[in-house]
């Protein structure tokens, strides 16, 4: 089925795959996400075409809410290239028909597993969030039972106990991803797992926010120009990671970047984690500082594999 | 050299395309056809019509050629593609009472209504590797049925239940409305109806082997096998419209009921309680570990302490479907590298703070033998 | 909360014309009206015939959000329409329940008389979006007068209005927004836009009323 175009697609499931009911049930879930940031609505997840953790969330939520006129982006650690982002474009090429692309100016929606774009989003995006494990407080209290109750009085008090308990362990906060945001100075949410250098990004973001959870059956949402506060204290305020160096095929700074691994003697070079936005500023005239091993077909081991 | 992984789109046919050639392994050996595994695999087909929850023997068979025998991604696949089908509405409930019996015991009685019948089992088989299977041996001479498939066979509960020995059926009123763990998301506490639900998809082997932990103390039940029965029941549908029921057809399902001593408590006499089990297919394993935990997970409702995993109503149920599991554990594939990248900065930057305050440490250590000195 | 059968006199008037991708159009419209609180988004062209009191807009947004999931509540106008029942019973499927309470959708086609907002469900504390969401059916909303909005979605605030209202509508809404997280959420339709004011959103009044 890998091969099939939307035409012979359509011809034996719904536009988006999801039947109408499903995509009306997930619809009336992002409506009251949005209406109250933040908290996290259960639905009656469905069982998707690929397994739970590789997206379900997403794509569920991207079903729901694409047209055949949007322009959708697929990501996955910052990239299109990415195998699972390659295999969910895919998907929905094939149930919807609609066009694809990797620019993200060019999108209308965007659905992302752990980064958010560099490039800042407008008003007619939407982000659309894979989410894992949507409950900020599972890892410090399991039961789903006492978290709704700790949500429902705004009882936070244990998450900043263990932030704090970092701080006197580490000298700092030890959480580098997935790191806990209060919205709307209301609830706790976790931003899913983007590395908490892309939490600013969130705070007032122009664009409509979406999160999927399809395992844990929860959508959640934070509508543009929305307070996103990384939770902090005082003396101890919360940061962003830092680079030492910048991206060295394109040379921007103040980006996220993956490290890749040259040879087995330690060599190993900073690159953008965001593949467009390193394209992009390429294609403009930056130069990285290790930009003279240029990027080829050629050399694409990934497509022999 | 820096290879950027392109081309992922290329890479992903390519490795599909080897699967496929891999399931069909030499292509001297005649291919399987879904007869075959649905006839002479029914167990497996069983095991994947139930976790699958959708009754097609010849869906789950497709599904078991498609996964190689991989019966979680078979429950998988016949998952995915249970979803798309529009739902008409809910049949009325089976009666088991009403059995075609092909396989009935008690391990409470010695003799009672409707008899032992043994059926087919593998229970009491010497297991003996069978060399004649494998030489493609003849096949067994056809065996008689010897019973009267007319006869609707008692349940043992029913029996137990005239001598008000065995707590009643629950009643449930006509207007109640019963869960569907499919079409609503799990919410804690659950009621038994969505708790069985979530028993009849969950894991054989979770099942089983929590199932076998309240045997060993953990969730100290005391059970009896009261009855375990597998034959063909009719599945009947109410159609609004005509204003009675009519029949689909008929279905193979497992039943278990499991039978429990229990003391007592301040609102029931002393009496037996039960754990229910029930799975399409054949499916005893199934049926009896979900009976086993069923009546672990009624701690609630029968006022006792739940101390074991077995009655912890939300971590069995979070944890019994393979689909999910599966899912979740095996997403550990998907690149992770950019989450990565942040704990390295981390741990680099913690060992660096480490390093110089050992190094403060070993300074002050050395430190204040000087000071003495002065 | 019953539903009996449907036993309908005529056929009701024919529901989105095209139910896949109408649906989705509009609901980008109801979507993109609760993220941008008080912004006026425009109804794609539907051709809908409705039966009245009902709106097109109210009815386009009722046949793209409602099934037999969603209790829905008609105010008085609506519900003593036989055809309009029949028409949201034969497209939506939405068991018509007479208590607001109950209700997660309510279709207000007169709101200068509309009941209180507190009658309506607000959720619960640990489940907040168990609540109803009001379809209000006006003839103008406007983004030059009228209530102050801030909050998420609204990058500093925005004016909006909308007419016809009861004097206590305003009121009544301040009141639902210090309710949250719970509360109710409106979406206003009128013949052409559709506009959303969630329980999230602040609001208060410049001058008196």
């Amino acid at each position: 089925m890998t091969e099939q175009t939307y035409d012979n697609f359509a011809d034996h499931y719904n536009f988006a795959y999801l039947d109408e009911q499903t995509k009306r049930m997930i619809r009336r879930a992002i409506l009251k996400a949005i209406a109250v940031p933040g908290y996290q609505v259960p639905f009656a997840s469905r069982e998707m075409p690929m397994p739970y953790g590789w997206g379900t969330g997403g794509v569920q939520v991207t079903a729901a809410i694409i047209g055949a006129n949007d322009v959708l982006k697929m990501i996955d650690q910052g990239s299109d290239d990415t195998t699972n982002a390659v295999a969910l474009r895919g998907f929905f090429v094939k149930t919807t028909g609609v066009e694809a692309t990797t620019k993200t100016s060019e999108a209308t929606i965007i659905q992302t597993r752990h980064r958010i774009p560099e490039e800042p989003l407008k008003a007619n995006q939407t982000l659309v969030y894979q989410v894992p494990i949507p409950e900020p407080l599972r890892k410090l209290e399991p039961r789903e039972t006492e978290t709704r109750k700790m949500h429902a009085l705004e009882e936070y008090g244990l998450m900043h106990v263990k932030l704090y308990e970092d701080i006197a362990k580490y000298g700092e906060i030890a959480t580098t991803y997935a790191y806990p945001v209060l919205v709307n100075d209301r609830y706790v949410m976790d931003p899913s797992p983007i590395p908490k250098f892309d939490n600013p990004k969130m705070h007032e973001m122009e664009a409509l926010q979406l999160f999927g959870a399809g395992r844990e059956k929860r959508i959640y949402a934070v509508p543009p120009h929305t307070k996103v506060e990384s939770l902090d204290f005082e003396d101890y305020p919360f940061e962003i990671q830092k680079f030492e160096e910048p991206c060295a095929l394109c040379g921007a700074e103040n980006v996220y970047l993956d490290e890749v691994i040259l040879d087995d003697k330690g060599a190993r070079m900073f690159v953008c984690s965001d593949s467009d936005f390193c394209e992009d500023r390429r294609e403009n005239g930056h130069v990285g500082h290790m930009a003279a091993n240029p990027i080829t077909e050629s050399e694409n081991r990934g497509a022999d594999a | 050299m820096y290879v950027a992984v392109k081309g992922g789109e290329k890479a992903i046919r390519n490795a599909h395309k080897l699967m496929e050639r891999d399931r069909r392994g030499d292509r001297s050996v005649p291919a399987l056809e879904l007869k075959q595994i649905a006839e002479q695999l029914y167990l497996s087909v069983s095991r994947v019509m139930s976790e699958g929850s959708l009754y097609d023997v010849e869906l789950a068979a497709l599904a078991i050629k498609q996964s190689r025998g991989d019966l979680i991604e078979a429950i998988f696949l016949l998952r995915a593609y249970r979803t798309t089908l529009p739902r008409f509405g809910y049949s009325e409930p089976i009666d088991t009472a009403a059995m075609l019996v092909r396989r009935r015991i008690s391990a409470t009685y010695k003799d009672l209504p409707g008899g032992q019948l043994l059926g087919p089992t593998y229970d009491y088989t010497h297991r003996l590797l069978n060399f004649k299977l494998a030489a493609d041996g003849e096949l067994p001479e056809s065996v008689q049925a010897e019973y009267d498939a007319a006869e609707e066979i008692p349940r043992v509960t029913d029996l137990l239940n005239a001598e008000g020995m065995m707590e009643p059926d629950p009643q449930v009123p006509s207007d109640a409305v019963v869960g569907d763990l499919t079409r609503e998301p799990m919410e804690f506490p659950a009621d038994r109806d969505i708790r069985l639900q979530n028993l009849a998809r969950g894991d054989e082997g979770f099942l089983l082997a929590l199932g076998y932990s309240t045997q060993r103390g953990f969730g100290g039940s005391h059970p009896f096998a009261g009855e375990i029965r597998f034959g063909e029941v009719d599945v009947d549908f109410f159609v609004e419209e005509l204003g009675f029921s009519v029949p689909l057809g008929r279905m193979s399902v497992t039943e278990c009921q499991m039978i429990n001593q229990f003391q007592g408590s301040t609102v029931a006499p002393p009496q037996f309680t039960r754990g229910y089990g029930l799975a399409p297919g054949q499916a005893e394993r199934k049926v009896m570990s979900m009976a086993l935990v069923d009546r672990a997970l009624r701690c609630r409702e029968l006022g006792e302490e739940a101390v074991a995993p077995a009655q912890d109503e939300e971590f069995v149920l979070s944890h019994s479907d393979n689909v999910q599991a599966t899912g979740f554990v095996e997403h550990l594939k998907l690149p992770h590298y950019v989450d990565f990248q942040a704990e390295l900065e981390l741990v680099r930057r913690m060992r660096k703070d480490w390093q110089a305050r050992q190094e403060v440490e070993a300074a002050q250590a050395n430190g204040p033998v000087e000071e003495a000195a002065q | 909360m019953t539903t009996p059968s449907l036993g309908l006199q005529k056929a009701p008037a024919p529901g989105l014309k095209n139910p896949v991708h109408d649906a989705q159009k509009i609901f980008k419209v109801a979507m993109n009206a609760l993220a941008r609180p008080g912004s006026l988004q425009e109804m794609p062209e539907l051709g809908l015939e409705v039966p009245a009191p009902l709106t097109q807009t109210v009815a386009a947004l009722a046949l793209t959000l409602l099934d037999y999931d969603t209790p829905v509540y008609l105010d008085p106008a609506l519900a003593q329409e036989v055809d309009v029942v029949d028409y949201l019973r034969f497209h939506t499927g939405a068991p018509i329940v007479a208590l607001a309470s109950d209700a997660a959708f309510a279709l207000i086609s007169d709101p200068a008389k509309m009941s209180a907002i507190s009658g309506f469900a607000v959720g619960t504390d640990e489940y907040p979006d168990r609540s109803t969401t009001l379809l209000i059916a006006v003839d103008d909303m406007t983004n030059t007068s009228g209530a102050t909005l801030s909050g998420p979605g609204i990058k500093t605030e925005t004016e909006f209005d909308a007419a016809p209202l009861s004097p206590a509508f305003w009121p009544q809404m301040i009141a639902n927004q210090t309710l949250y997280p719970l509360g109710v959420d409106v979406l206003f339709a009128s013949p052409t836009h559709v506009a959303g004011l969630p329980r999230s959103s602040k609001i208060s009044m410049k001058e008196a009323r």
